[in-house]
């Protein structure tokens, strides 16, 4: 099995578009695949595959519960918590949980020596398995709305992933910070979408430095091509990156897309490119599974 | 008056149309809150005046030389980021470190460490327009949503100073943690949407967000020709729920030239039919009552 993640500093360069059209093709060709919406803050995998949907997971976590009657107002819990989660005013007995800033760690729990706090459990989202024509699972990370952060859906979503698959795609999350962190750690290679304009070299940059603190293996995908200008393809050139395909940017394309079609579908010579894609990626990094 | 333009989708238009709005009249105070990939300094090249480091959050770090691997603190930690090898030796992940303080407080030989995360700085200072605050969230770390407030309050601090009435908030995509601190207590708030069909449904669960914190909400329809069955639909849906759309702007690829040269659309031709429209946008949003 190998795991590539289709990630991108910047929001809205074509990342989903990507993994769904290589998903479709992989699996055109019957290669057993996995599709992962790891986007929990915005997921759209599943509105462009007719799937059943075969389980469903709720994810939460734990936020404490406070039986005053057994507090003292010590305090230590306060102290303990990192995230300002604990609100306490000792001299008129008031303490409460802003369950809201909770990151679930349980150290109030070590902290309260009286036996003051319990837990329970608060849904941070679903983690929702379905499977595209009998065989192929597309699993969605939901985060629900109002939560400040998808990282554990996200993780919880990675844990499904079945290993008898052959290729695992990760739809990665925007940004360069914990939920991009927590995807692209999980894959054996990164695919990053980028576009040629002023902001995606920026953001292409900021990508390309995080993954290699990480010692990730990643090329890059120009979506886009023809709009901007030739600053990405000469960043990519200094930098010795691998530029795995370039997408040119058509209002056909853009129209496909947002009608929720695939462009592997209507044209095959496309879904062929992203398969030489991942055979180049398969064949030069197929085997780093056991290195990493 | 603080106006947020924010999403829930990327790539939808969100830093152009600021940046239009930043140019189209009176100075204004510009904050750019998606600090995890912050871009309209690439159209404002702002001169910083002062730069602020920000503490993220916290890592814990063994030191080996006290550490016993005795795996007390791989039971207490919730976030996976603790274990212990075949050897036996304790490691934790940067990655999965949480910055809970946990681990340290219960480790009996006070072998672990938390380093502060301290890569991340907010920049503010002045741009051609009036001014400009914005922060840089180091790659990997966290609390974005932190780091957006103090933007916010940096933001609101140079516009009493220089007597600037309008402060605008570019903010991230998403519907997490930075985009609800972009949001929570802003005059007006501005979701700038396209016709997709994830451009749709990123819109429906922002607007959820908004209705969460009780906020009102306008729309914006950017790109609204590329499919105009779903601007239709997306003008519906936006009627049935209480959000006006207060204008739906044409895909024009000149805002990718006008980007390229550093300008807004609006100053790299003041004459375009989309620049005429973000002006009228623009005007709407201040006169709107709230």
């Amino acid at each position: 099995m190998i795991k590539i993640a289709i990630a991108s500093g910047k929001g809205g360069t074509g990342k989903t578009f990507v993994s769904t059209n290589i998903f479709y093709a992989l699996t055109r060709e019957n290669i057993s695949s996995v599709l992962a919406d790891c986007d929990a803050e915005a997921p759209n995998v599943l509105s462009f595959f007719r799937t059943v949907r075969k389980e469903t997971h709720e994810v939460v976590q734990h936020v404490p519960v406070i039986d005053v009657s057994k507090c003292t107002f010590c305090g230590k819990c306060h102290e303990y918590c990192n995230y300002n989660a604990i609100f306490i005013l000792p001299p008129s007995g008031i303490i409460s949980v802003i369950e809201d800033l909770c990151h679930g760690c349980g150290a109030c729990s070590v902290a309260c020596e009286y036996d003051a706090i319990t837990e329970k459990p608060f849904p941070l989202g679903n983690v929702n398995i379905s499977l595209y024509n009998n065989s192929h699972p597309v699993i969605e990370a939901r985060m629900n709305t109002g939560i400040m952060s998808p990282v554990r859906v996200i993780k919880e979503a990675l844990r499904h992933i079945r290993h008898e698959a052959e290729i695992v795609i990760l739809d990665s999350p925007p940004g360069t910070s914990c939920p991009f962190i927590q995807t692209v750690s999980q894959a054996d290679y990164v695919i990053l979408v980028t576009e040629p304009t002023p902001f995606g070299l920026s953001d292409l940059r900021q990508s390309v430095e995080t993954l290699r603190t990480m010692d990730s293996k990643f090329g890059v995908i120009i979506n886009k091509a023809g709009m901007g200008n030739n600053d990405v393809r000469e960043y990519l050139k200094k930098e010795g990156i691998d530029l795995l395909l370039e997408i040119p940017y058509s209002r056909e394309t853009a129209g496909l897309y947002s009608a929720g079609r695939l462009l592997a579908e209507a044209d095959e010579s496309f879904g062929k490119q992203l398969l030489n894609v991942t055979e180049y990626i398969t064949g030069k990094y197929g085997n780093s599974n056991s290195q990493r | 008056m603080e106006i947020a333009i924010v999403s829930g989708k990327g790539g939808t238009g969100k830093s152009s149309i600021s940046a239009a709005f930043a140019t189209a009249g009176g100075r204004v105070v510009i904050a750019d809150c998606d600090v995890d990939a912050a871009n309209l300094y690439l159209i404002f090249n702002p001169v910083d005046e002062e730069e602020t480091v920000y503490v993220s959050g916290h890592n814990a770090v063994i030191n080996y030389d006290l550490c016993t691997n005795c795996g007390l603190c791989t039971d207490y930690c919730r976030f996976d980021a603790i274990s212990a090898g075949d050897d036996g030796i304790v490691t934790i992940s940067g990655i999965s470190c949480d910055g809970c303080f946990l681990c340290s407080r219960v480790c009996p030989e006070k072998a672990i460490e938390m380093i502060p995360n301290d890569k991340s700085r907010m920049y503010s200072g002045s741009f051609r327009n009036g001014r400009m605050v914005y922060g840089k969230l180091a790659p990997g770390e966290e609390n974005s949503g932190k780091l957006v407030n103090m933007v916010r309050e940096k933001a609101k601090e140079t516009a009493r100073e220089n007597n600037i009435g309008t402060i605008i908030l570019d903010g991230p995509p998403g519907i997490g943690c930075p985009a609800i601190s972009t949001i929570t207590g802003a005059d007006k708030v501005v979701i700038v949407t396209e016709p997709t069909i994830s451009g749709l449904s990123d819109l429906k669960r922002m607007a959820e967000v908004t209705g969460k914190f009780s906020l009102q909400a306008l729309a914006i329809i950017n790109k609204y020709d590329l499919n105009t069955e779903i601007s239709g639909q997306i003008e519906e849906w936006c009627s049935q729920n209480g959000i006006r759309v207060i204008g739906k702007l044409p895909f024009d690829s000149r805002i990718t030239e006008a980007m390229i040269q550093s300008k807004s659309i609006t100053e790299y031709n003041p004459q375009l039919d989309i620049s005429n429209k973000l002006k009228e946008i623009w005007q709407q949003i201040l006169n709107q009552n709230q």
